[in-house]
């Protein structure tokens, strides 16, 4: 069957989305920063929003590595 | 119960009539004013008539605005507002060819209204694990979600038929997704923007009489974007739509800048003798989901577009698979 790598890529990339879910949600979840007054809130965003970046940089970094990995030939192709 | 099954009938039949409808008045007036523009995958000079967008939002509007007629939210207004902004915004660009950022930042501002009106709640929600709140973080998810789902829909509309049929597949699943998960209302304005796309299909599967233009293809993708916001289904709705991030993923890992397609030097698709498509062998061309199922040889048009519905067949199932896993907490 045509475009089996693909296929396999959609997969892959399942595995990660579930995956960083046990990530995202232990971490991110269970963060609670106080002691800044009104910038709580605010704070407390700005280091989810960094963790998060940081997490989807990952991601990116691994679903490209993997891209390489299963399209080499047809990429070099 | 049985008043929501009632409703999911006449709504769907109010989406699909009305483009089924409308389509060839619309395709007759674009010929006619010659909003035409050439298929280059047609071995003999093809003329194809575009925008096919104003079908698509007039099958939404009609629908949608039956369903707000019995069962007001803020969630279908939202849908409504939010689609009829990102239509707005492909309009534009189908009339006048707009710089690469334009779009993604008018995007951004259709999004608007989701948050204005409260139509959302700030939970991300993932399978086993369970769910996080994020409310700051989460407007920024909303503003980020309509863009990217209407600019991974408008880049695949490469092919005849492809935009269409995707997201009638695509749609269709997460209508399935939302029943899964509980959510009867938003699947119920969900039925809609399936319908829209079965029966815009009709006219722009192999050979094409109509594109559906970037107002057509952003129509639809901000429809989409915002169901899985209102929905709460946004990681459920990024699954079913895998192909299309993925194509997106590999032309922008490729090119490594946001631009536009008409900006692409190199092909990344040629034609052979017999006008088969086939993938180009020039190393400056781009990384796209074509190119790689074009990568084992030639295929034809209507082929290359069977590859990609079962491979968005696949993303549904497994989108299905997920929205079973958000009952199980690990």
């Amino acid at each position: 069957m045509r475009g089996i790598p693909i296929f396999f890529y959609v997969f892959v990339m399942w595995l990660l989305i579930i995956a960083g879910g046990a990530l995202i949600v232990p971490i991110i979840a269970h963060i609670s920063i106080q002691g800044f007054g009104k910038l709580d809130n605010l704070i407390d965003s700005a280091v989810k929003a960094g963790i998060a970046i940081m997490l989807v940089v990952i991601w990116i970094l691994i679903m490209s590595k993997i891209k390489n990995w299963i399209f080499h030939k047809q990429i070099s192709h | 119960m049985l008043d929501r099954t009632i409703i999911a009938i006449l709504i769907s039949a109010v989406a699909f009539v009305t483009v089924y409808a409308i389509t060839p008045s619309l395709i007759k007036v674009l010929t006619k004013k010659n909003m035409v523009v050439k298929d280059y995958n047609k071995e003999v000079a093809t003329m194809v008539a575009r925008p096919g967008g104003p079908s698509i939002l007039a099958g939404i509007l009609a629908s949608e605005f039956t369903l707000y007629a019995f069962f007001p939210s803020t969630a279908v207004l939202a849908i409504i507002i939010t689609t009829s902004f990102a239509f707005l915004v492909g309009f534009a660009d189908d009339r006048k060819v707009l710089g690469g950022w334009f779009k993604p930042l008018a995007l951004a501002a259709s999004a608007l209204p989701i948050i204005l009106l409260g139509a959302y709640e700030p939970h991300l929600a993932f399978p086993l694990f369970g769910s996080v709140k994020i409310p700051e973080l989460y407007l920024a998810l909303i503003i980020f979600i309509i863009p990217v789902m209407g600019n991974t829909i408008n880049s695949i509309d490469v092919l005849n038929g492809v935009a269409s049929g995707f997201m009638t597949i695509a749609s269709f699943a997460l209508t399935i997704c939302l029943v899964i998960v509980h959510n009867y209302d938003v699947a119920l304005a969900s039925l809609p923007l399936g319908f829209v796309s079965l029966a815009f299909y009709k006219y722009h599967k192999v050979p094409s009489k109509i594109f559906p233009g970037d107002s057509g293809a952003l129509t639809l993708g901000a429809m989409y974007g915002t169901l899985s916001i209102v929905g709460h289904v946004e990681i459920i709705a990024a699954i079913a739509l895998l192909p299309a991030v993925i194509n997106s993923f590999l032309f922008l890992s490729s090119v490594k800048r946001i631009i536009e397609h008409r900006q692409i030097k190199a092909n990344p698709v040629v034609h052979t003798e017999d006008f088969k498509l086939m993938a180009s062998t020039d190393k400056s061309a781009p990384v796209t989901l074509v190119r790689l199922i074009l990568a084992n040889g030639p295929l034809t048009e209507k082929q290359v577009g069977f590859v990609i519905f079962k491979l968005a067949l696949f993303s549904a199932a497994l989108a299905i698979i997920t929205s079973f896993m958000m009952g199980i907490k690990l």
